[in-house]
């Protein structure tokens, strides 16, 4: 059915662009995400895509036309990282109040300072309570297959929301690995053409994009918005499932990797869950009854799921590649700890933050988390609950 | 995870060693196997030194780190043995290879005292003999190809052709010349 490659996640989210040929796509180029319109632009140039290229000034024009396309009833995205996604920000804000269905594919990247051009996921953390759906990958085939998706979700009637679509810089982006492909037509139906329902080029309905709302509105406008993000979860399930149809591919809210019997448990988002999957092969070979939760959907968040999936366990970590300053830990930390307390979870948690700048996760770091939870079971206590791995003191 | 290869690359930016490594994974991936071949990058500007790598596998590889204890070492600019610990990790049964005009006996002593294999190349003739330019990789690939073993030659380099018609649909010329360096690499590497 499809076609067996090797791709760096760049390529294969560039891929995925080609095989949606989507209306208007206005590029800024930033590293670790420049590739992606680099690629596309050679599409263009091939004529192997219709797409109208705009090369603008900055990451502010590149967000302002694509909302601008998409207000206008184009199927629009573009492509970003870090300071990129910073210099975004009120447009973030504006495409998801407007309700458009545009996307972004986002390769994290660390904020600026010191200046570091490799992978956490401070950017897009940052943007988490911007209104966007945030959906994330381990490597190059789930970035690839979540672009593809990526329109079915936002463009669905009940949520038109704009979504973002997240790989980890340099280390999925930039790393050639296998990945099987589907066929350009396979793809092509799946996502279907897009039939806006409201947009500023119909002449028959008259609208505005962007109004004032005085006081007596906004907060009905806002709770409308928050209405959206209730459904894209169900969504985001349907839409998975009929992807499962063409690609044999599976995926959910996230992936629960060796949690049935589980008495520790890390929950993480990104490339690091490939190498902690490693470290669980390992553990489990021993004996250790260990397992993972890997994120695909980060907003809206699937909290009660998550909760039901950790009920059974005594200790669980997890994992925040980005800091929150809040002297408590990270935000993935605050979401599933409050999921937890919500379910009554007797369960210790704790929290680390890990990876800043591309700090790099080893094997072995995600074997000694494990062991501190066995350590925190024994002791019948958490300790520190706001940790750092792998940072020199 | 059985018969896993690690190989890791030093060069400086611009020298063509993610590239490399980029092509040994693509090269692999032609006979089947799972691969991985990713950069890591410091500052971003040419000259600097950068480390690049691969891994190559019979099963899938889901590990995203770098690699730490390498079957296989290969330098890229001889340079870098003054400045980067190339040895650090790397397995006593594996190998280092290193592009250099000199002996392999004037190399050696600059190893901090690695008992493994030790190969040499001097990429820069070869390149210069069959492309009448320096590229270093084309040259490097073919070494450690051979001396990891990782593939049969004659395979090897009927992919490496399809892949360089490919990859050089819009220049043919310069095809010839790249095979050249693959095959007098083979022979030159000791």
């Amino acid at each position: 059915m499809g076609k067996r490659e090797r791709l760096s996640g760049n390529e294969a989210v560039a891929i995925a662009l080609r095989q949606i040929n989507p209306d208007v796509f206005p590029a800024f180029p930033i590293t670790p995400s420049t590739e992606i319109p680099q690629y596309f632009a050679s599409f263009v140039a091939n004529g192997q895509v219709d797409t109208e290229f705009i090369t603008v000034e900055s990451e502010h024009s590149s967000m302002s036309a694509t909302i601008g396309a998409s207000a206008a009833g184009a199927r629009a995205l573009t492509a970003t990282s870090s300071c990129g996604l910073a210099y975004m920000w009120e447009e973030l804000y504006i495409a998801a109040s407007n309700r458009l269905p545009l996307a972004l594919a986002l390769v994290n990247r660390a904020l600026s300072g010191p200046i570091n051009i490799n992978c956490d996921h401070s950017d897009s953390m940052g943007a988490r309570d911007a209104g966007w759906i945030q959906i994330y990958a381990e490597n190059n085939q789930e970035a690839y297959d979540n672009m593809i998706q990526a329109f079915r979700i936002s463009e669905h009637k009940d949520v038109r929301l704009p979504i973002m679509i997240c790989q980890d810089g340099f280390i999925t982006s930039h790393a050639v690995e296998n990945i099987e492909l589907l066929e350009d037509d396979v793809v092509k139906n799946f996502v279907g053409e897009y039939e806006p329902e409201n947009y500023l080029l119909n002449p028959k309905e008259k609208m505005a994009v962007g109004p004032y709302a005085i006081t007596d509105y906004y907060m009905e406008a806002k709770r409308n918005q928050a209405e959206g993000m209730k459904n894209a979860v169900a969504v985001v399930k349907e839409v998975a499932k009929e992807f499962a149809g063409i690609s044999g591919r599976e995926y959910g809210l996230f992936e629960e990797y060796c949690m049935e019997d589980a008495e520790t448990a890390v929950v993480m988002i990104g490339s690091a869950a490939g190498t902690t999957k490693d470290a669980i092969d390992a553990l489990r070979a021993k004996g250790e009854k260990v397992g993972l939760i890997k994120i695909r959907l980060y907003r809206p968040f699937p909290a009660e799921e998550i909760a039901e999936a950790l009920k059974n366990v005594k200790a669980v970590a997890i994992m925040d590649r980005a800091e929150g300053y809040t002297n408590h830990g990270g935000p993935l930390g605050s979401d599933v700890m409050a999921a937890m307390f919500r379910a009554r979870s007797q369960a210790h948690a704790v929290n680390y933050i890990y990876g800043l700048g591309g700090r790099d996760v080893r094997v072995e770091d995600m074997e000694k988390v494990f062991a501190q939870l066995n350590q925190i079971v024994a002791d019948d206590d958490a300790g520190e609950t706001y940790r750092y791995l792998g940072i020199r003191e | 995870m059985s018969n896993l290869t690690e190989i890791r690359w030093h060069g400086r930016g611009g020298q063509g060693a993610k590239t490399a490594a980029l092509l040994l994974a693509d090269v692999a991936f032609q006979t089947g196997k799972y691969v991985q071949g990713f950069p890591e990058y410091g500052p971003e500007r040419m000259g600097a030194p950068i480390t690049a790598y691969n891994r190559i596998s019979d099963t899938q590889i889901r590990v995203h780190s770098n690699i730490y204890d390498p079957q296989y070492v290969v330098v890229v600019d001889e340079s870098l043995l003054e400045t980067v610990d190339v040895t650090k990790g790397l397995k006593k049964d594996g190998a280092i290879l290193v592009n250099t005009e000199r002996a392999k006996e004037e190399i050696i002593p600059h190893l901090k005292g690695y008992e493994g294999k030790v190969y040499t190349i001097d990429a820069k003739k070869v390149s210069l003999a069959t492309m009448g330019k320096y590229f270093p990789n084309t040259p490097l690939l073919a070494a450690i190809v051979k001396v990891a073993g990782i593939m049969d030659e004659d395979i090897f380099l009927k992919e490496m052709e399809a892949s360089f018609k490919h990859k050089f649909a819009s220049k043919p010329e310069v095809i010839e010349g790249n095979m050249a360096a693959l095959k007098m690499a083979m022979q030159e590497v000791q």
